[in-house]
C-alpha cells in the first residue's frame, strides 16, 4: 500500500490564447479566489471596524447631531479618527516612515527602525504553534479548541523547567522546550483518549479542560518553590539565562522562536502531506467509517492526532515563556489559544498558510498596541478585526455575493469541514 | 451523512460487542464501587469525628439534620460501594440509572460529610445558590435543543450570553429600567443568532467553527465597547438595576423548597415555564412535529412540503431570544454590572447540559441543576475554609462537566440531520 498521495493533477488551463495576459489578471482578480476573498475579507473588517470606532466615539458623534446643516465636520472627524487609528495600526506593524528616515539622517537608531517588524514576528511566534495545533487536528477532522488549555501547560511545563533546573546553556533551552512540548503534549492526550475511547465531544472536553489549565496555572504559581520569594503577588521566578531563547539585542524582541516555527511549520507541512501518519489522518478527517475499513485505527489516530496538536500548542506556550515573558504570571498564555483557531482558520489548515496568517495576527496585535498607547482606542478592536477576518473568509458565498466577484474556475473555496457533532 | 455526538469511535467500527463481559453496566459499577471505596477508606480517616449539621434555612438556625462526620461519612461511602456492587453483578439492568444516580448522590453525601464534620452547612441557601447558577445554564441549554432539534448546532452560546448580558447593563442604565434591559438582552442574543443562522443555514459555514468565531467576536465587541464606554463612564453606562425578587404568598412557606422556588427573581419562573413549554410543543405541537423532523429527516420533510430553512431560522432566533434572556442573569440578578468575558465558559457549560441532557427540555434542566450544583458547592466550600485550595474547588464544575459528557453520558444520539446544512437539490 503506498503511503503517499499524490496531488491530483493541476486544474488544465484551457483559457483561450487569444486573452492577453493583462485581461486574463484583471479576470482573476475579480474572481473568487482565494486570495481576493482574503483581501476583500480583510477591508469588509476594517471597514466594519471603523464604524465600531465612530460609534463609539461620543466627540464624533455629537458632530453628526447637526450632520443635516454642516456635514462637513462630522466627515472630517470620522475621517481623522479612523484614519489615525488605522495609520497607527500600519506603523505599529510593519514601519514608521519618521523612525526610517530619522535613521537615515542619523538622529534614530535602526533598532528603532525595525522595531515594528520585531513585535509582529514576536507577538506571531507562539500562534504559529498554536495554530498548526488546530490546523492539523482540523485536517484529521478534530476541532481542538483546547489550544489554549495545552499552551498554558506548554508554560506551566516549560516554565518550571527553565527556573528548577540547573544545566549548561543549549541543553537547559533544549530540555526546557521539550517539557513545555510533553506539557501540551498531555492536555492533548485527554481529550483525544476520551473521544476515542467514549466518544465525548472534543469541543467540549477540550474547553474545559482550558479553564482547568489556567485554574491549575492560578494556583501553581502561589506555591512555594515556584513563587518569587521576593514577591507577594502571584508571579513565578525567573527563568534561567541558560534556558532563555536567544534574542536580538534590547529594545528589540523577536527570539529564536520565530526560526523554530518555520521548521515547525515545515515539519507539519511534511508529516501532513508526506508521512503515513499524515496520510492516515487525512483519511480519517475525510471519513472515519471509509478509513476504518481500509485497516486505520480510528481511535488510535485521534489519541496520537490531539498528542501531536497539543505538542504543538505546548511548543507554542513554551516559546512565549521562554523567549518573550521570562516569568509564569496568571495571564502569561494571553489568549494565543483562541488565537491560533483564528489563525488557522484564516489559513486555511494549510501549515504555510497558518505562519503567513500567524504573521498577519501578530501584526495586527502589534499596530493595536501602539493604536491603543497612541490615540486610546481599546486592543479588543484587534479581536473584533480578527474574529471579522475569519467569519468573512469562512463564508466566501457571502463575500462573493457583497462584491459580486465572478465565479472562479478552480478555486475550492468551501467551509472548511461542514458536518456536525 | 450525520455524525454522532456521543456516540464511540467503536460505534462506527462495530468492535463494542453488547453481550461482552464488561459491558457498559458492569464498567458504571466499577467506577461507583471505586469511588465508595475511595469515599469510606480515604476520606472516612481524614474526616474529624465532630457533628455536621445540615440545616433546614440559610444560616446556622433553625432546624437541622446533623450527623456524626467521620460516621456520615464511611456509612454513605459503604453504601456507595454496595450500590457499585449491585451494578457488578449485572442483576439490575432496569436499575441501571437509578443506581447509578444514587451511587453518585452517596459519594456526593460522603464527600459533604468529610468537609461539614464540625461545621455547618445552610441547606436552603444552597439549594437556591443551585438554582441560581443553574438559572443561565437551563436558559441556555433550552436554545441549544430549540436550535439543534432543528439541526443547527449552537456553539455561539457563550457569545448570545456575552451580548446578553452587555445589552442588558447598557440599555438597563441608560433607561433605567429592569425590564428594558431584559428585553434588550433578548435582543443582544438574537443578534448573534441570526449572524448563526444567516451563516449556517444560508452560507453552508461550518456550524461548530462559526459558533467558536462568533463567541470571539461578540467577547471582542462586548469588551471594545465596555473599555470605549462603560469603564470611563460606570455611572452612566454601567449600573443597570436588578430585577426584584418577588414573593409568592403561601407557597413561599414550604420548608426548604418554598423559599428556594417561590421567593426568587422572576427569571427563575421564565426558565422553568420554558422547560415545560418546549417540552409539551416539542412532543405535542405541529411546530414540534415539522421541527424533530427537520432535525432528523430534513429531506423529508422537505418532501411533505415542511419550509426546511424557514424552520431552522425561526428555532435559532427563538433559540438567541432565550439565550439572551439567559445573559441577563449575569448582569441584572448576579453582580450588577457588565465586565470583559464575565461569562467565563457557562455558554460552553450550558451547551456540555444539552448534551447531558440528551437534547431534551427537562434533560436539560436535570443537567443544569447538576452543575449548578456544583459550582455552589465550590463557592460553599472555599467560604468554609475547606483543606482543598480554592483553586482546585473551582475546577469542580469543569471537570464534573468532562466526567459527564465522557462517562455518564453513555449511548446517546444527536438529532440525525444536526450540524449537517440543508441544501435543496
Amino acid at each position: 500500500m503506498t503511503t503517499e498521495v499524490e496531488a491530483p493533477p493541476p486544474a488544465k488551463e484551457s483559457s483561450p490564447k487569444e486573452d492577453g495576459f493583462l485581461t486574463l489578471f484583471l479576470k482573476n482578480l475579480w474572481s473568487a479566489n482565494t486570495v481576493t476573498v482574503t483581501v476583500l475579507s480583510i477591508f469588509l473588517a476594517l471597514v466594519v471596524g471603523a464604524v465600531l470606532m465612530v460609534v463609539s466615539d461620543s466627540e464624533v458623534l455629537a458632530k453628526f447631531a447637526y450632520f443635516t446643516s454642516r456635514p462637513s465636520d462630522a466627515l472630517q472627524a470620522s475621517w481623522d479618527l479612523i484614519s489615525g487609528a488605522y495609520a497607527d495600526l500600519f506603523k505599529g506593524a510593519f514601519f514608521d516612515p519618521a523612525s526610517f528616515s530619522a535613521w537615515f539622517d542619523g538622529t534614530g537608531t535602526w533598532q528603532a527602525a525595525f522595531g515594528p517588524v520585531s513585535e509582529t514576528l514576536t507577538y506571531a511566534t507562539p500562534l504559529v504553534f498554536t495554530g498548526l495545533a488546530v490546523a492539523i487536528a482540523f485536517r484529521g477532522g478534530l476541532f481542538n479548541i483546547g489550544g489554549q488549555g495545552q499552551a498554558v501547560m506548554g508554560c506551566v511545563f516549560g516554565g518550571v523547567a527553565g527556573f528548577a533546573f540547573h544545566l549548561p546553556p543549549g541543553l537547559h533551552l533544549i530540555v526546557a522546550l521539550l517539557f513545555g512540548l510533553i506539557g501540551g503534549a498531555l492536555w492533548g492526550f485527554i481529550p483525544g483518549f476520551l473521544k476515542a475511547r467514549t466518544g465525548a465531544h472534543e469541543v467540549i472536553t477540550s474547553i474545559m479542560l482550558n479553564y482547568t489549565a489556567t485554574l491549575f496555572l492560578g494556583w501553581l504559581i502561589l506555591q512555594s518553590g515556584v513563587q518569587d520569594p521576593e514577591r507577594s503577588d502571584a508571579i513565578s521566578k525567573t527563568i534561567a539565562t541558560t534556558a532563555e531563547l536567544p534574542a536580538l539585542p534590547a529594545p528589540l524582541r523577536v527570539h529564536l522562536g520565530i526560526v523554530l516555527a518555520v521548521v515547525a511549520t515545515a515539519a507539519v507541512a511534511w508529516l501532513i502531506n508526506r508521512s503515513s501518519f499524515g496520510f492516515e489522518l487525512r483519511a480519517v478527517g475525510v471519513n472515519p467509517p471509509a478509513a476504518k475499513t481500509a485497516g486505520m485505527s480510528v481511535a488510535r489516530t485521534y489519541t496520537l492526532l490531539m498528542v501531536v496538536a497539543g505538542g504543538l500548542a505546548g511548543l507554542g506556550g513554551a516559546t512565549q515563556v521562554l523567549g518573550t515573558a521570562d516569568k509564569l504570571t496568571a495571564q502569561v498564555a494571553g489568549n494565543i489559544g483562541f488565537d491560533g483557531l483564528l489563525v488557522a482558520l484564516l489559513g486555511r489548515n494549510k501549515p504555510w498558510g497558518t505562519l503567513f496568517a500567524a504573521i498577519l495576527y501578530g501584526a495586527l496585535r502589534a499596530g493595536g498596541n501602539l493604536m491603543q498607547v497612541d490615540i486610546g482606542i481599546s486592543l479588543e478592536l484587534v479581536t473584533v478585526l480578527q474574529a471579522l477576518i475569519v467569519i468573512f473568509i469562512a463564508a466566501p458565498a457571502m463575500v462573493k455575493a457583497i462584491f459580486q466577484l465572478r465565479a472562479a474556475r478552480s478555486a475550492r473555496l468551501g467551509a472548511s469541514m461542514s458536518k456536525g457533532w | 451523512m450525520s455524525q454522532v455526538s456521543t456516540a464511540t469511535v467503536e460505534d462506527l467500527t462495530g468492535v463494542d460487542a453488547p453481550d461482552r463481559f464488561w459491558n457498559r453496566e458492569r464498567r458504571l459499577g466499577a467506577g461507583v464501587t471505586i469511588i465508595g471505596l475511595v469515599a469510606a477508606f480515604i476520606f472516612g480517616p481524614l474526616a474529624e469525628s465532630k457533628t455536621a449539621r445540615f440545616t433546614l434555612s440559610t444560616d446556622a438556625t433553625g432546624a437541622a439534620l446533623s450527623i456524626n462526620g467521620q460516621l456520615g461519612t464511611i456509612l454513605f461511602g459503604l453504601i456507595a460501594v454496595v450500590l457499585g456492587v449491585v451494578m457488578l453483578t449485572g442483576r439490575a439492568k432496569r436499575w441501571q440509572t437509578l443506581l447509578l444516580c444514587l451511587g453518585i448522590a452517596a459519594f456526593v453525601l460522603s464527600f459533604l460529610c468529610w468537609q461539614v464534620a464540625g461545621k455547618f452547612m445552610p441547606l436552603v441557601d444552597t439549594l437556591s445558590g443551585s438554582v441560581e447558577y443553574a438559572l443561565p445554564l437551563v436558559l441556555g441549554a433550552l436554545a441549544g435543543v430549540l436550535g439543534e432539534r432543528s439541526g443547527v448546532v449552537n456553539v455561539a452560546i457563550e457569545g448570545q450570553f456575552l451580548m446578553g448580558a452587555f445589552g442588558a447593563a447598557l440599555v438597563g442604565t441608560l433607561a433605567t429600567s429592569v425590564w428594558a434591559g431584559l428585553i434588550s438582552a433578548m435582543i443582544g442574543g438574537l443578534i448573534i443568532a441570526a449572524m448563526l443562522a444567516v451563516l449556517a443555514i444560508k452560507f453552508l459555514v461550518d456550524q461548530v467553527v462559526v459558533g467558536t468565531v462568533l463567541n470571539l467576536f461578540a467577547l471582542g465587541i462586548t469588551g471594545f465597547l465596555y473599555e470605549r464606554l462603560m469603564q470611563p463612564n460606570a455611572l452612566k453606562y454601567n449600573q443597570p438595576p436588578q430585577l426584584p425578587r418577588w414573593e409568592i404568598p403561601g407557597l413561599a412557606d414550604i420548608p426548604v423548597l418554598g423559599p428556594v422556588l417561590f421567593h426568587t427573581n422572576v427569571l427563575v419562573w421564565i426558565a422553568l415555564i420554558l422547560v415545560f413549554v418546549i417540552h409539551f410543543a416539542l412532543k405535542g405541537t405541529r411546530w414540534g412535529l415539522r421541527t424533530r423532523a427537520v432535525g432528523e429527516h430534513p429531506t423529508a420533510a422537505d418532501t411533505v412540503g415542511v419550509r426546511v430553512r424557514g424552520l431552522r431560522y425561526l428555532n435559532v432566533m427563538v433559540g438567541g431570544l432565550i439565550a439572551g434572556a439567559g445573559g441577563a442573569y449575569f448582569t441584572l440578578v448576579s453582580t450588577g454590572a457588565f465586565n470583559k468575558n464575565m461569562t467565563a465558559g457557562a455558554g460552553f457549560i450550558a451547551l456540555a447540559a444539552l448534551i447531558f441532557g440528551r437534547w431534551t427540555p427537562f434533560g436539560a434542566l436535570g443537567a443544569a441543576l447538576f452543575f449548578g450544583f456544583a459550582q455552589k458547592l465550590a463557592y460553599f466550600l472555599s467560604v468554609a475554609g475547606s483543606p482543598v485550595p480554592n483553586q482546585f474547588l473551582n475546577m469542580l464544575p469543569y471537570i464534573a462537566t468532562i466526567v459527564a459528557v465522557a462517562g455518564l453520558v453513555g449511548r446517546v444520539r444527536a438529532p440525525a440531520a444536526d450540524g449537517v446544512p440543508y441544501v435543496k437539490s
